[in-house]
């Protein structure tokens, strides 16, 4: 590993796209993610790259859909609600099967909103977000050497199994500093015999494209995509456990929200609590398999959000409601305190024991 | 002898066009100019939404079918991608005039390297005949039943005229296909707009005044009599930039 | 095994996110883990911002100082802000020059300096957050005095290299400020 360096979150995730062989950013400015489109113009035109600033985010999204389509390895990144304008694109790059890297450094909302650090597009994220029934890869880096790691992964997966993927980060992830270590690793090259690359008259014409008028045919596409989808589901989750081989209580948390109940899952232990940590890295697919062994073992969960409670749904799922789960959250920019995922936590203790 | 030979550039499949509609002559004339030029190979299609949709199975090239109105931004990420490539887009009036209109301006506004073949016919055809931002004034369409009302819809937009105030395009020109010399002309109009990304030149785009028979609700024969008395008249053919003969010029 | 948490705070343009930027890399360069997380957005200009800084031993898990061990606190909202905030014991540093009021509390260790007068005096203008830093070095020996000038090059950016001397000698002015 190379020697650690102090940067932020959003550069360390640009200087990884580029080590992961990305030459094609297309973006639009939005706070809090802007650092990331300030690195690419001042890196991409030094390695004979493309930094380019679209006229709209729609734009943006819809020329990371024409690089990718030439088989190159393109990313957009915005906030919020440039990733609501984004969806349109998104929508058509499932539907075209096309990989692509798209960076959200989510903000509160809805609406404008506000610039702070949020997880409110979250059921955005895992659910597609724009329309029709399709999925994304999704990524929650807690810390800053993850917004780098997971930007390999997610190339990596995007191409392997032709599904855009989604880096979903937060304000602090984004504009926090800590020591990195890039990845001292070449760009994987996955073989695109679908990449529009011209015919040069030795091979029928490619066509990219997610119209089928014909009902069944769409529905032939579906399925063929959804098979993709289960391998996923079987073969990619990943989560992190954190004290969680005597754990009675399970808290469920990703990003910035992991890291403030990780304070709070010490203070519980030191106050003689049995508390661990599920922290989903993969949000799609949902690491339900770690969720379910846990159900086994915990008598009850918390789940630490930045938002109302949109995961939350995905822990009940995954634990089909066989436990108590319940909400801590700040929404609007706010982060919860350790103090108050810790409260949570004697809470979820003191059912536990009533049940 | 001249026999009558279809454009290698085109692909067997049958044109799914309405009996009469002048989509089948663009086609025909984009394919004539990859031809011309060599490129088909080199060439990527980008098909927009409307009646052009399916254009992805007419072209002998790599094609990519873009979201209504996003085939410029589509455009630009596979230039950028490999500007070795000839890239074109095909889009109608409602995708290139109206949800895609920043996508227009803006990929002309950066001179970006591509060709645009804009096919304006006043009205949206896919969807069945709704008011188009290039419908003339007074135009009956399905929701415009009383004729566009420009004092609560306002007028039509001119695309070549609008697009020529700014610095970044190459070429731009408005052709009609509604007569046989009309036609020959767009052709060279046509591959010219080729011919200009193979030299590198930058965006050239163009208008070609269209006809739709099925939703003007007349014959072929008095659309194209409809295209000569009301469209032409509004959107005057010709040149409305051409940088290079500009320059040469000075 | 220690963890320190740091907040710095004050005006936009104070140099609150150099002084924390140094201090995580001190921390950095001794092999420590450190996190580094500034307050972002409209209110850094010319508003109060404000930076945390965290150095532990042991993994580092919210990179949000709550309740920071070392309050250095450039101008009075900052103080008003934060002052109660500070664990019993912990320590509170105020730029004396700004703040013209005493620190209320009476559990924690209050260090002023007139940091802005003594920058102006000395013909260091801008580098107050530098002689606050060097200040917090000398009380609390959050990163050890060797760490000083490898820290600096690493924030100084070698296109300012005649800035280097000049923050460490700010530094040092506030290192060996006698109250």
């Amino acid at each position: 590993m190379a020697e650690k360096i102090l940067m932020k979150g959003n550069e360390a995730l640009a200087e990884a796209a580029i080590m992961a062989g990305c030459r094609h950013y297309f973006g639009y400015p939005i706070t809090p993610q802007t650092e990331v489109a300030a690195y690419m113009a001042k890196r991409m035109p030094r390695i004979g790259g493309t930094f380019l600033q679209a006229e709209s985010e729609i734009a943006a999204i819809n020329m990371v859909i024409g690089a990718a389509a030439a088989g190159k390895r393109s990313m957009t990144s915005s906030s919020s609600p440039g990733i609501s304008l984004k969806s349109e694109g998104i929508s058509y790059m499932a539907g075209c099967d096309l990989p692509g890297l798209i960076v959200n450094v989510q903000r509160g909302g809805p609406g404008l909103g506000g610039i702070q650090p949020s997880q409110s597009d979250y059921f955005q994220a895992t659910r597609g977000g724009g329309h029709g029934d399709y999925h994304l890869l999704v990524l929650a880096p807690n810390s800053v050497q993850e917004m780098a790691d997971l930007v390999f992964k997610g190339f990596d997966m995007s191409e392997k199994y032709r599904i855009p993927c989604m880096l979903l980060a937060d304000g602090t992830m984004g504009q926090m500093m800590e020591p990195v270590a890039l990845p001292e690793r070449s760009a994987e090259t996955i073989d695109k015999p679908w990449a529009l690359t011209g015919t040069e008259g030795k091979r029928k014409p490619n066509i990219i494209n997610s119209l089928a008028l014909a009902p069944h045919e769409l529905e032939e596409w579906n399925l063929e995509r959804f098979k993709r989808y289960d391998i996923i589901r079987e073969t990619e989750q990943m989560s992190e456990s954190y004290l969680m081989d005597d754990a009675e209580i399970c808290v469920v948390a990703f990003g910035i929200a992991a890291r403030v109940s990780q304070n709070a899952v010490d203070t519980a232990r030191a106050m003689g609590i049995k508390a661990g940590m599920i922290r989903p890295i993969t949000l799609w697919p949902f690491p339900e398999k770690a969720l379910k062994t846990a159900a086994d073992q915990c008598k009850a969960f918390v789940s630490v959000e930045l938002n109302m409670g949109q995961m939350i749904e995905d822990v009940k799922l995954s634990i089909e409601c066989c436990k108590p789960v319940s909400l801590c959250c700040r929404t609007g920019g706010m982060i919860p305190t350790p103090d108050e995922v810790v409260a949570a936590i004697v809470k979820a203790n003191e059912g536990g024991k009533q049940a | 002898m001249i026999v009558f030979e279809k454009p290698k550039a085109l692909t067997d499949a049958p044109l799914h066009y309405c009996p009469g509609c002048t989509h089948g002559i663009i086609h025909r004339l984009v394919a004539e100019a990859m031809d011309s030029l060599d490129i088909t190979g080199r060439t990527i299609g980008v098909a927009s939404v409307g009646c052009s949709v399916f254009t992805y199975n007419y072209f002998n090239c790599d094609m990519v079918q873009a979201a209504h109105g996003r085939a410029p931004a589509v455009a630009t990420g596979l230039k950028r991608a490999d500007p070795s490539k000839i890239i074109f887009t095909y889009q109608g009036d409602g995708d290139l005039a109206s949800i895609g209109t920043a996508e227009t301006v803006h990929s002309a506004a950066r001179g970006e390297n591509i060709t645009i073949i804009f096919v304006n016919n006043a009205i949206y055809g896919m969807t069945g005949g709704q008011m188009a931002p290039t419908s003339l004034p007074g135009q009956v369409t399905q929701t415009s039943p009383y004729g566009r009302d420009v004092n609560t819809v306002g007028y039509p937009v001119r695309i070549c005229e609008m697009l020529s105030t700014l610095d970044g395009p190459c070429y731009l020109e408005r052709v009609a296909v509604n007569n046989v010399k009309n036609v020959r002309h767009a052709k060279k109009a046509i591959e010219k707009a080729f011919r200009n990304q193979v030299e590198g030149k930058g965006f050239s785009l163009i208008e070609v005044i269209s006809t739709c028979p099925t939703n003007w609700g007349k014959t072929p024969q008095a659309a194209l009599e409809w295209a000569e008395q009301n469209m032409i008249p509004y959107y005057p053919l010709g040149v409305y930039k051409d940088k290079y003969s500009e320059e040469a010029g000075k | 095994m220690s963890t320190t948490q740091v907040l710095i705070a004050g005006f936009g343009g104070q140099g609150i996110l150099f002084a924390g930027k140094f201090l995580a890399y001190a921390g950095l360069l001794q092999g420590r883990n450190v996190s580094w997380l500034p307050s972002y957005g409209p209110e850094m200009r010319g508003g109060t911002a404000n930076c945390s800084v965290i150095l532990s031993d042991t993994q580092v898990g919210s990179p949000i100082v709550g309740r920071p061990d070392i309050l250095i606190a450039m101008n009075l909202p900052s103080l008003e802000k934060y002052e109660n905030e500070v664990p019993a014991g912990g320590c509170i540093f105020v730029d004396s020059s700004l703040v013209n009021r005493p620190v209320k509390r009476d559990d924690v260790k209050v260090f002023p300096i007139p940091a802005t007068t003594i920058s102006t005096e000395k013909g260091y203008d801008t580098l107050a957050n530098m002689i606050l830093m060097g200040h917090v070095i000398a009380h609390t020996h959050v990163i050890p005095d060797e760490m000083i000038r490898p820290a600096m090059q690493k924030v100084v950016s070698a296109r300012h290299a005649d800035l280097l001397e000049k923050n460490i000698e700010a530094l040092n002015l506030g290192l060996n400020y006698q109250a």
